[in-house]
């Protein structure tokens, strides 16, 4: 029978070519008419060292892994033990290896998968400059019964540049890697696409990808940024295109450099935005804090990983959360957004520098590992709602422009370096409306209200988060985790339980009322996040009106909370 | 830097200061860089709104506060890269970043290593009174090791001071002076210097504290006017500070050192960005 989704992993040591195997499959899987999703795991080694790519294919578009993997081909088993708990094998399971590497480890055959033999080094031997992971790759797609054209179609496209001799053997590979394949088992087909896509719908981006075509979107011009996993992805898209359209990046010399250098450029009129993870993003605070005291646009990507300090830096984890929200020292108002798919990081982060630009306000925008490094075919992604631009002042008359004035929402025109009777300082001592330093206690009084009513009134639109499905049970979360709660959400609408799914865009300022108004009629809440200390748990106890029946289903990173998983939790919390 | 203004406008020094009444100590050498601040930005005749001082934190910091021009007060050591930014986004203003000593050469010091070696078209004024002022009186990197004022410090930091000036060489500044507040007529020549050399123009100002450091009072004996030569060599440049006591003033260096400003032409639209992705 031909499945609706299918997860396939390939395993090998480093330089084995396991994400060139997945991501020439997703490719061409897409090329066929699916949609797909693949993540990755690497282990520690600057290079070499054991690599895993998970591709799940579906005739759906994927948000999440399933509970279990289909096919698992190994090139070699170096490390795979570190892998155990990301291969979660049962009996309808099967395991292409080949015999040249020794038996296949015994956690992975505990739940009785089938094992059958793949002589991936020896058939690649057979061809002249033949390589295992070309025969991996077109077994893996014979299985999953990927039309062979769009194999070729995408090897073509990603080697032709190698030469003619180089595309003879990937092809000669993938010829042998088919014809193992019809020696195997074969209930993994993917059932075909319902339709067709039409031409130019369907688009093969990474999260980091589209966080960094929402920042240009956005109007971002300016970027400045020191690398760090797995942020790098970020930058490292970012600065060709950045030139392309007539922007700068900069590589700063730290985090304190990068904020403060996007700080100068906002102040400027451009803007500008800096990517980190958490450790940059710990050093980036105090910046953070003199952008909202001088009212100064800055938009900072936080893509999470493991944390505390080092941390796990190539895993993902939503732990950034608490520092995120109140890192800032002093009261410290400012605008905290996260993309809860691979396809939102792009009118999120849109979203985020426009927001920034309207309200005058350091915008955070929380992505992380999972969703930055995958990979998906997906529908092409839409834009961010529409958001005034930066108001802007060109006072006529010299002596009469106060840059922080009190409006009546709390946004005050900003005079523009160039722009003249405009000139003032922005200074992140407390000032007074014309921006003079000022110790008295009305006036710090009146900055501080004006700065936190300006986030407070705006009217964020229904973009502040996705609520989909009704009754009385809801699930409240964030982020890449998401996608796993919605597919959740459709099993358990699958079986007749009704329930809805609350995945929260906009986080600070918090929308207490538009959290009520969702959780209308809703008398029991699960809680899903990828943190240890229910970080978001508790933001949610602080800012919101919650129902008394309130569970919490969180697990810190680096493992992937499953759909099976948390229907699982919402079932169990159900009254019998 | 940028083109006089041809604006049949008379600019004077008063023009560019503001109304707020600096919180200065009376005697502070930092009047004196205000001062010269506003004759050289008048003789240059470069618009009020065209100029921009970033500043971190400190006494010298509160420079932009006093001058009536856009500023930038930020934080504590990081002047450069808010300046850095600034001028990288709007290349047409003119952007003067400035500090002290402490704000610039400790917990700024990597920036000011890097804005040296990326030698954006900037100025950088530190004024050097060799103590932190506003935190009242602890020894900063360019204080004497047996120095002992300092409750933090009794019996003196026991390090050697910093050199700024070979700092400054060696990363790759492009324009490198020393002025004094008590010469504030060459102060303002060498600012206009500064502003016009292209690249990074790093000038170390001597300025007083008579607060905390009121023996430098007598560096008006001590400093020892034009006693560099201007050089376009680096070794020469660096020959000469080996005898450096730190009170030589006057141009020691201007070189042509290639300027960071990457200014790309735009060459694609957004819809060429999105079709990348498209299957
Ligand atoms: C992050 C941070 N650490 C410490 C301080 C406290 N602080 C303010 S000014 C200053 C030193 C200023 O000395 P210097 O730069 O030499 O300038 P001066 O006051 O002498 O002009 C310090 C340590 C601060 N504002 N921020
Ligand atoms: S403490 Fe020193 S540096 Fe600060 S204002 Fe007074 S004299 Fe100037």
């Amino acid at each position: 029978m031909a499945s609706a989704s299918l997860s396939i992993a390939f395993t090998g040591s480093g330089g084995a070519g396991v994400m060139t195997a997945g991501q020439m499959l997703l490719a061409a899987a897409g090329r066929a008419g699916h949609y797909g999703l693949m993540t990755r795991s690497m282990g520690p080694q600057i290079r070499g060292g054991e690599s895993a790519a998970f591709l799940r294919l579906a005739r759906h578009p994927v948000g999440a892994p399933d509970d279990r993997i289909d096919l698992l081909v190994a090139i070699d088993w170096e490390n795979v033990t570190r892998f155990l708990a990301e291969l979660p094998m049962d009996a309808g399971g099967l395991i292409l290896a080949d015999p040249a590497q020794g038996a296949v480890p015994e956690g992975l055959v505990a739940h009785g998968p089938t094992v059958g033999d793949l002589p991936l080094k020896e058939t690649a031997k057979s061809i002249d400059g033949g390589r295992a992971n070309m025969v991996a790759l077109g077994a893996a797609a014979g299985i999953a019964g990927i039309d062979r054209a769009a194999v070729d179609a995408v090897v073509n496209r990603a080697l032709g540049r190698k030469g003619e001799a180089a595309l003879t053997a990937a092809r000669a590979a993938i010829e042998a890697g088919f014809a193992q394949a019809r020696e195997h088992e074969n209930g993994h087909a993917l059932a075909p696409p319902e339709t067709a896509p039409a031409e130019g719908t369907r688009w093969n981006v990474s999260g980091n990808e589209a966080t960094g075509l929402g920042a240009l979107a956005g109007g971002v011009r300016f970027v400045a940024a020191y690398p760090i996993t797995p942020a790098t992805d970020v930058l490292e898209y970012l600065a060709p295109r950045l030139e392309k359209l007539g922007g700068n990046l900069v590589q700063a010399e730290d985090e304190l450099a990068s904020i403060n250098m996007v700080l100068g450029a906002g102040y400027g009129g451009v803007p500008a935005l800096t990517a980190t993870a958490g450790p940059g993003f710990a050093l980036m605070t105090e910046g953070i804090g003199l952008g909202i005291a001088t009212e100064t646009p800055a938009v900072v990507v936080d893509v999470m990983r493991g944390g505390p300090s080092t941390g796990i830096p190539t895993k993902s984890e939503q732990a950034d959360l608490d520092i995120a929200l109140s890192g800032m020292h002093g009261d410290a108002p400012h605008v905290v957004v996260a993309p809860n798919a691979i396809a939102d990081c792009r009118a999120t982060t849109e979203w985020a520098v426009r927001l920034a630009e309207a309200l005058q306000v350091p915008t955070v925008v929380l992505s992380d590992q999972f969703m930055g490094q995958a990979r998906a075919v997906l529908d092409a992604p839409g834009a961010a709602p529409d958001v005034p631009a930066r108001r802007t002042a060109a006072p006529d008359d010299a002596g009469t422009y106060r840059r922080f004035a009190v409006t009546g929402d709390f946004v005050s025109p900003m005079a523009l370096p160039g722009t003249p009777n405009g000139m003032y300082t922005a200074d992140g001592l407390e000032h007074d409306a014309s921006g003079a330093p000022s110790t008295l206690p009305e006036v710090h009084a009146e900055q501080l209200h004006k700065r936190r009513r300006k986030l407070e009134v705006f009217d964020y639109g229904a973009f502040w988060a996705d609520v989909e499905g009704d009754g009385p049970a809801a699930i409240i979360t964030w982020g890449s985790v998401t996608g796993a709660v919605r597919e959740a959400a459709d099993r358990l609408r699958a079986d007749g339980h009704a329930v809805r799914v609350i995945s929260l865009r906009l986080l600070l300022p918090a929308q207490p009322e538009r959290l009520a108004a969702a959780l209308e009629g809703v008398d029991r809440v699960l809680v899903v996040e990828q943190t240890e200390g229910a970080q978001f748990h508790r933001y949610l106890r602080a800012w919101y009106d919650l129902p008394a029946d309130v569970r919490c289903l969180n697990r810190p990173g680096p493992l992937a909370l499953r759909p099976g998983e948390i229907a699982d939790a919402l079932k169990e919390g159900a009254a019998p | 830097m940028t083109a006089p203004d041809t604006r049949t406008v008379t600019r004077e020094a008063k023009h560019y200061k503001s109304d707020v009444k600096p919180v200065w100590c009376p005697g502070c050498g930092d009047f004196a860089v205000l001062t010269a601040i506003t004759k050289a930005l008048a003789q240059m005749g470069i618009a009020q709104e065209d100029t921009a001082v970033v500043t971190g934190i400190g006494c010298a910091a509160r420079l932009p506060g006093y001058l009536n021009v856009y500023g930038l007060h930020g934080i504590h050591g990081r002047a450069l890269p808010a300046a850095t930014g600034l001028k990288l986004a709007r290349p047409e203003l003119t952007v003067l970043a400035a500090g002290g000593d402490g704000d610039g050469f400790s917990i700024g010091g990597n920036h000011f290593l890097h804005a040296c070696r990326r030698n954006v078209d900037l100025v950088y004024i530190v004024m050097d009174n060799e103590v932190y002022g506003m935190t009242k009186g602890q020894a900063s990197p360019t204080t004497e090791p047996d120095w002992s004022e300092s409750r933090l410090t009794p019996q003196g930091p026991g390090v050697e001071p910093f050199h700024p000036l070979s700092l400054a060489l060696i990363s790759g500044a492009n324009w490198i002076g020393r002025a004094f507040t008590g010469d504030p007529q060459t102060l303002t020549h060498m600012l206009v210097e500064a502003v016009n050399h292209p690249g990074l123009a790093f000038l170390h100002v001597l300025s007083p504290c008579v607060t905390y450091r009121p023996e430098q009072k007598d560096w008006k004996k001590t400093v020892r006017r034009e006693a560099f030569t201007p050089t376009e060599d680096p070794v020469e440049a660096q020959r000469v500070l080996e005898t450096d006591d730190g009170f030589n003033a006057g141009v020691l260096y201007h070189g042509r050192r290639p300027v960071y400003a990457p200014a790309p032409e735009a060459t694609a639209g957004m819809a060429d960005l999105d079709r990348e992705f498209v299957l």
